[in-house]
């Protein structure tokens, strides 16, 4: 039985073409209405979530992912189409909605809570534990409105996850307070994991959809493009996004692409056992400074003699855009071939990188692309404690030359 | 929106989100989330005081003040003359002040709570009911110091016919809840109605025979041969009327005119109610009960039509 399912949703929104008409203009135009340009947010999307299954949902700004969770959440609803859901549901779309700034960190609890759907009694029972989980004991009976805004989610978060459903739908919520805070939120989704509830979550971020999800769902356009593995459907989003195609006007949209992980459809004749990134100081796999020189090292293991084999290496950012991408052929630096076991190390004299998390992706396929041997991805954080802002790492050198004298 | 149920503690619960909730389907939201509602009530009362000096009195120095202004002005400037005008006029505002002040909250309820409506899922009538429920619990404020000042004068009220007070104010919540459900969701794709609606408070606040008494109007309406029935169209009428006849307890007064300056000292019965028996109070009041019922219906329903695309509309 399937906790969500969605049945051929689509969601119209009536864009307008001038501001809000008041009431005056309304009598005064009567009978006309408001221009209004019809824009589909969803169309015809089906799916289905398994009970205890977290399913991720991708796509770019504008894709339709946070109306469809909307729609999940009965917050909006479908134009036409239906869902069902099996069980409690609570939605954590934005964190400490409903709280009132002159109201104690207490008060807001209870009335927070209650919006969640809890009775006085259930919140009482877990008072207690919601205030340890939100790190706010010595805050609770002060209005919120003197609250840091991280103080706030932090108590949202709390709030919410001790809602207790059986279904919870998360709207890039996970991205807030410190990396200690951060740490507790993924630790208690994977306990909602583990007792099995259901989580279905919207996030630009590939990289959490990686660690927690059993599969996921890209959205391009209003449309479900792709659904089953999470790299898969990760390298099918980052594809959208190099070539926004956009379907305006088809009838009936596409069945979405069954994704099941391509790593299993990989000949794996060779094969990438480890990643890791090298700093200058020998360090590894921890932060890397901008504009130093970085050594990616990719061990390998090969049952057989590998002729046939070229590695590819690209660097994505933490929305899966392409930051670079090339293979050993390109580079005009032939790998294969390859047999037993070894290491490959891809030496970056100058890391033109600022700071941010990015994804390094590394495959061995075939010259003619055609087959892949094996891909993985590996992590590479960037922290600068440089005043520059942006990710790029330019550093331009300043001229000044004065070509007219006062 | 929603049918059945999102959140149900410990419910084997399917929710099908496609068909519209229909009237019943509002109400039983609304009984699941009965908790929610006392919540948002308790936090609109606590909101509004909140950080002010005066806290709770506020909702008592309102009347009060009231109070002030029209005796002096119809009481002294005027000379109406009626007695224990204080009672009189508490009774007319008592009911007014619950009508209009869950009117008022309700409008902008939602609106108000664009953020909550563009984030979470409850029955969103709630909202409207919570304005209601926080003007109810004035209601009963202000009722205190009515009761108080009948107490201290030792007043006397027609105690027989106090059940009729229930009645009366089953009919103006339900009154009060109908309009405050239907201009909840109205406002929030035509905003005029905020304004809209004080300017109607006002005038009908001085259509509704408060300040001055109902008798007033029937004796100009039979004058001009206008059927006085036209009057009774205010639904709030029969209401102010109950409460006076109740607590004011007074038909009727002896007024003391000089026809001529210098002349005989004339005594004129000036009537402040029509005299009509407990059945016909029990009646009027049912009738608008039913007016109240059928309204609240009807919002519903429109509150269902519109409030699918409301968090589009915040």
């Amino acid at each position: 039985m399937s906790a969500v399912e969605v049945e051929r949703v689509s969601k119209r929104f009536g864009l307008r073409e001038e501001p809000a008409w008041t009431l005056k203009e309304r009598v005064l135009r009567l009978g006309r209405r408001a221009p209004v340009r019809d824009f589909w947010a969803l169309e015809k999307v089906s799916l289905e979530v398994a009970e205890g299954e977290t399913l991720g949902l991708i796509g770019h700004n504008g894709s339709g992912k946070s109306t469809l969770l909307k729609c999940i959440g009965g917050i909006l609803q479908p134009s036409s189409g239906s869902i069902r859901t099996k069980g409690r549901l609570a939605s954590l779309l934005e964190l400490g909605a409903g709280f009132h700034g002159d109201l104690t960190g207490r008060e807001n609890v209870f009335l927070n809570g209650s919006i969640l759907g809890l009775s006085r009694k259930q919140l009482e029972a877990r008072f207690d534990e919601i205030v340890a989980f939100s790190e706010l004991e010595r805050f609770i009976d002060n209005p919120v409105k003197t609250y840091s805004s991280g103080m706030f989610v932090r108590l949202g978060f709390a709030v919410a996850v001790n809602v207790d459903p059986d279904i919870l739908l998360v709207d890039e919520v996970l991205a807030v307070g410190d990396e200690a805070f951060q740490d507790k939120c993924i630790n208690r989704v994977r306990e909602f994991q583990r007792d099995g509830r259901t989580i279905v979550f919207v996030t630009h971020g590939v990289e959490t959809v990686r660690q927690i999800c059993d599969r996921a769902a890209v959205l391009n356009a209003g449309r479900l493009i792709a659904i089953g593995d999470p790299d898969e459907c990760i390298r099918r989003y980052r594809d959208s996004l190099l070539n926004r195609t956009t379907w305006y006007g088809d009838d009936e949209p596409d069945d979405p692409e069954v994704l099941t992980s391509a790593r299993s459809m990989a000949t794996q004749i060779v094969r990438i056992d480890r990643i890791s990134v090298e700093r200058v100081d020998g360090a590894i796999d921890s932060p890397v400074g901008p504009a130093e020189p970085v050594k990616v090292h990719l061990d390998w293991s090969a049952d057989e003699v590998v002729d046939d084999v070229a590695v590819s290496f690209m660097v994505f950012d933490e929305e899966g855009k392409t930051l670079y991408g090339a293979n050993s052929d390109q580079l005009t630096q032939p790998v294969g071939p390859l047999s037993g076991g070894g290491r490959l190390t891809f030496t970056i004299d100058r890391l033109p990188l600022m700071r941010g998390v990015f994804t390094l992706s590394l495959g061995f396929h075939t010259h003619d692309g055609e087959v892949v041997h094996d891909f993985a991805e590996h992590r590479l954080e960037v922290m600068s404690e440089g005043v520059e802002a942006g990710i790029l790492d330019l550093r331009p050198r300043i001229e000044a030359q004065i070509t007219e004298a006062t | 929106m929603t049918a059945v149920d999102p959140l149900r503690p410990g419910g084997a619960d399917e929710r099908v989100v496609s068909a519209r909730l229909g009237v019943v389907g509002q109400i039983r939201e609304v009984v699941r989330y009965r908790e929610l509602l006392l919540g948002l009530v308790r936090k609109e009362l606590k909101v509004k005081y909140k950080d002010s000096t005066l806290g709770f009195l506020w909702s008592l120095l309102n009347p009060a003040l009231s109070l002030g202004v029209f005796y002096v002005v119809f009481q002294i400037f005027l000379g109406a003359g009626i007695p224990a005008f204080a009672i009189f006029l508490l009774c007319g505002l008592l009911v007014w002040n619950l009508f209009s002040a869950s009117l008022a909250g309700a409008t902008g309820s939602v609106t108000a709570a664009g953020g909550l409506v563009n984030k979470v899922y409850f029955p969103r009538v709630i909202l409207p009911l919570a304005a209601v429920g926080a003007a109810v619990v004035h209601f009963f404020l202000q009722g205190i110091v009515l009761v108080a000042a009948l107490m201290v004068t030792r007043y006397d009220v027609e105690l027989t016919w106090l059940p009729l007070l229930a009645l009366a104010f089953v009919a103006t919540v339900a009154l009060a809840t109908g309009f405050a459900i239907m201009l909840s969701a109205v406002n929030v794709y035509a905003r005029d109605t905020q304004h809209i609606l004080e300017l109607s408070l006002l005038a009908w606040f001085w259509l509704t025979p408060i300040v001055y008494p109902v008798d007033v109007v029937i004796t100009q309406t039979e004058a001009r041969s206008v059927p006085d029935w036209l009057y009774l169209l205010n639904p709030i009428v029969p209401l102010v009327m109950t409460f006076q006849r109740v607590l004011h307890n007074r038909v009727d007064f002896e007024q003391e005119v000089r026809l001529r300056e210098n002349g005989p000292i004339d005594i004129q019965i000036t009537r402040i109610l029509p005299d009509e028996s407990f059945l016909w109070y029990v009646s009027a009041n049912l009738v608008v009960i039913g007016i109240g019922v059928a309204l609240i219906g009807a919002a519903l329903h429109v509150f269902s039509r519109l409030e699918g695309n409301f968090a589009e509309e915040l």
